[in-house]
């Protein structure tokens, strides 16, 4: 069956577009402003939104996010609380929805209720960074029986043998992490996606996004060119730090979504 | 829940994805399955090259210092009134503890595999020191992560690695402790795998690591285990050992898992108390969950979110255990203990002056066991305790601690 997820990369393609899928930190600075912040990113052309779930040692991140996650752990909210928004986004935005997340949190909470719960307040897919397809039996089981699309990261420096495996376990769209190192702004694209890229299409028809380190313009165009959608997280979080205290942060978030697209052909 | 595994069983675990039981695996971002990959080949082909071991035995022996003493504690068995104590003397490896013995092992493999820099979390300050000393014995750039609040309780290990050639980083996030620099050391292994090998120093993280810092100190068992058959003409009754990650506990244990007569007991940190937060018994107050790219038993609060920690150790003071402990331990092969702080500086003090040997704060607590136990020994029990490190380290932060208590009373010290 054919998911969310996948029937907008599928109506993209068909109008001849990309994807622009930004990473918040659910519950930065509170749950109030991301409940309020996903439908501005929606306005702003995003396609798919990318919902961080903090993990205190959020050890694939680099020290903009951590700071987001600890913004956002401050408050102590419960997994079942950022499902509760979710629910509220569900009410003013149309666009997938992707937990984004570490094993731990998911784990206590139990895979099968997590599904199950994850579904019903409305999300698509959940990434957990933590998640290795080797591991990932009762993971994947459990989100597939409630139609959730499990998406897995692959790497420049993943080999042949582990792509195959990752590509057979995505569903929705395969995430590739453009770089090695952790995520973060960074001011260029490295020359490693392409080469990688044509190794993950070897393996599997799915849809391919490209994240870590993309932060201007320019990065998301050049990622358009080559992959069927961009991921910005850091910049995004960063940027909502330097604004943090402006009364209309969405707005501002908002703009910064429709600079980083502008410029690009069909964004 | 205790499952009957056969002896056999239980000592070729890991399986091949890393899992002792239902612990263990790789739990880790995509970008660190490659290296660990690497890193797994690497050591597979090492293990079989019998050039690798008779290396790194010239290594234990010539620099480390080893074998390391099986120390007869005659007054401390006296003071207990029963069974006969042995201390395994790792205090007396180069260094100072042993985690020496890792450093040298995966100091060997880094360079098989051409890295050029060393990267290491530490806690107590203990690995740090070897790491960055077997980098200097072998001329690698070295960078130390350490949590600053552990660098405040280990000042002179700081010092000691910066000596050494070392860059010490402080890492400012999170509890600011072990845990965090782990953390960091991983962000920066991600970042410059192509030159820079992790040489993680406990049986933690994901495999290949538990099973590969085991396997380099298991050697504390092998010795032990011969030199208490040369000493007592049989195996010991009890091992007792520390377990923070569990590197020396597991090496001491190793060799000994297939002989059901020989029991063994775990010393977690107890700390201020046994409520969330202010110990690190993971067996006491932990459920299995991941942390640091394994699964095992955590300290955790309901929402998977992993709790600070307390020791007066700092060696000891993390939220997560080896995978091998949780699944030993789930068998009941090993039992876990824990020991408050309070319980741990009274035998810091005691085995001072019983035997003029100054354990680490880590190693301070099998002995506090022992002292626990003491009186449900059976008469003529031999007891080998692992003296994981010296307690040089810690004389400050005890002499802090303890001032305005009243010290042991002499006559506790020197009765007899």
């Amino acid at each position: 069956m054919t998911t969310a997820i996948g029937r907008k990369f599928q109506e993209l393609k068909r109008q001849g577009k990309k994807a622009f899928i930004p990473f918040i930190t659910a519950g930065d600075p509170d749950l109030k402003m991301t409940i309020n912040l996903v439908p501005e990113l929606e306005r702003a052309g995003s396609h798919i939104v990318e919902l961080g779930i903090p993990f205190s040692d959020p050890l694939a991140d680099g020290p903009t996010i951590q700071r987001s996650s600890e913004r956002a752990l401050r408050h102590r909210y419960r997994l079942a609380d950022y499902l509760e928004a979710v629910r509220e986004i569900r009410k003013q935005a149309t666009a997938p929805l992707i937990l984004f997340t570490y094993f731990n949190p998911i784990f206590q909470y139990g895979l099968e209720n997590l599904a199950r719960d994850a579904r019903a307040a409305g999300v698509d897919g959940v990434l957990v960074t933590d998640m290795t397809p080797e591991e990932a039996d009762e993971y994947c089981a459990c989100l597939e029986a409630h139609d959730l699309d499990p998406v897995f990261l692959a790497a420049p420096t993943s080999s042949a043998e582990r792509i195959a495996r990752i590509a057979q376990r995505s569903r929705g769209f395969v995430y590739l992490v453009s770089r090695t190192g952790v995520t973060g702004a960074r001011e260029t694209l490295s020359e490693s996606v392409r080469l990688t890229l044509d190794r993950v299409r070897k393996h599997t028809d799915l849809p391919v996004a490209v994240g870590f380190g993309i932060s201007r313009p320019e990065h998301v165009q050049a990622v358009w060119e080559v992959a069927d959608g961009a991921v910005v997280g850091s910049a995004i979080v960063q940027e909502m730090e330097r604004q943090m205290d402006c009364e209309d942060l969405p707005a501002r978030i908002g703009k910064f979504c429709r600079w980083l697209t502008e410029g690009a052909t069909d964004g | 829940m205790s499952a009957k595994v056969s002896t056999p069983e239980m000592l070729t675990r890991p399986d091949e994805g890393g899992h002792y039981g239902l612990y263990g695996g790789r739990f880790v971002p995509e970008t660190l399955m490659g290296p660990l990959e690497e890193l797994e080949e690497a050591y597979k082909q090492a293990r079989r090259d019998p050039s690798f071991h008779a290396e790194l035995e010239e290594l234990f022996h010539s620099y480390s210092g080893r074998p390391t003493p099986l120390t007869f504690a005659r007054r401390l068995s006296e003071y207990l009134g029963r069974g006969r104590i042995y201390l395994k003397r790792e205090d007396l490896n180069h260094t100072g503890a042993h985690k020496i013995n890792n450093a040298l092992g995966q100091m060997l493999l880094a360079r098989r595999m051409g890295k050029t820099r060393i990267i290491a979390e530490t806690g107590a300050g203990q690995h740090g020191v070897a790491t960055a000393t077997v980098s200097a014995l072998f001329g690698m750039e070295c960078e130390i992560y350490m949590g600053t609040e552990d660098m405040r309780r280990q000042a002179l290990n700081v010092f000691r690695m910066r000596l050494l050639g070392a860059k010490v980083t402080p890492v400012d996030s999170g509890s600011r402790t072990l845990k965090d620099a782990i953390n960091e050391a991983m962000r920066d292994w991600v970042t410059n795998v192509a030159t820079t090998h992790y040489l993680l120093g406990s049986v933690l993280g994901a495999h290949p690591y538990p099973q590969i810092v085991r396997d380099f100190q298991s050697i504390i068992g092998k010795e032990a285990r011969k030199q208490i058959l040369g000493a007592e003409g049989r195996l010991p009754d009890l091992l007792l050992a520390c377990v923070g990650g569990g590197s020396n506990s597991i090496g001491l244990f190793y060799d000994f898992l297939g002989d059901p007569e020989v029991r063994m007991v775990g010393v977690e940190a107890g700390g201020r108390s046994l409520d969330l937060g202010e110990h690190a018994a993971r067996f006491a107050g932990g459920r299995r969950g991941v942390l640091q790219g394994t699964m095992s038993y955590v300290l955790q609060d309901e929402e998977g979110q992993i709790a600070g920690t307390h020791s007066v150790s700092a060696g000891l003071d993390y939220p997560g255990v080896g995978p091998e402990h949780a699944y030993l331990h789930d068998i009941g092969r090993v039992q876990y203990t824990s020991i408050s702080d309070a319980l741990a500086l009274e035998a810091f003090q005691l085995l001072s002056r019983l035997e003029g040997i100054i354990p680490a704060l880590e190693s301070a607590h099998a002995v506090a066991e022992l002292i626990r136990m003491g009186p449900g020994l059976e008469k003529g029990s031999v007891v080998v305790v692992n003296l994981s490190g010296r307690g040089d380290k810690d004389v400050a932060q005890a002499a802090e601690l303890l001032e305005g208590q009243p010290a042991l009373q002499e006559t506790e010290g020197r009765r007899q």
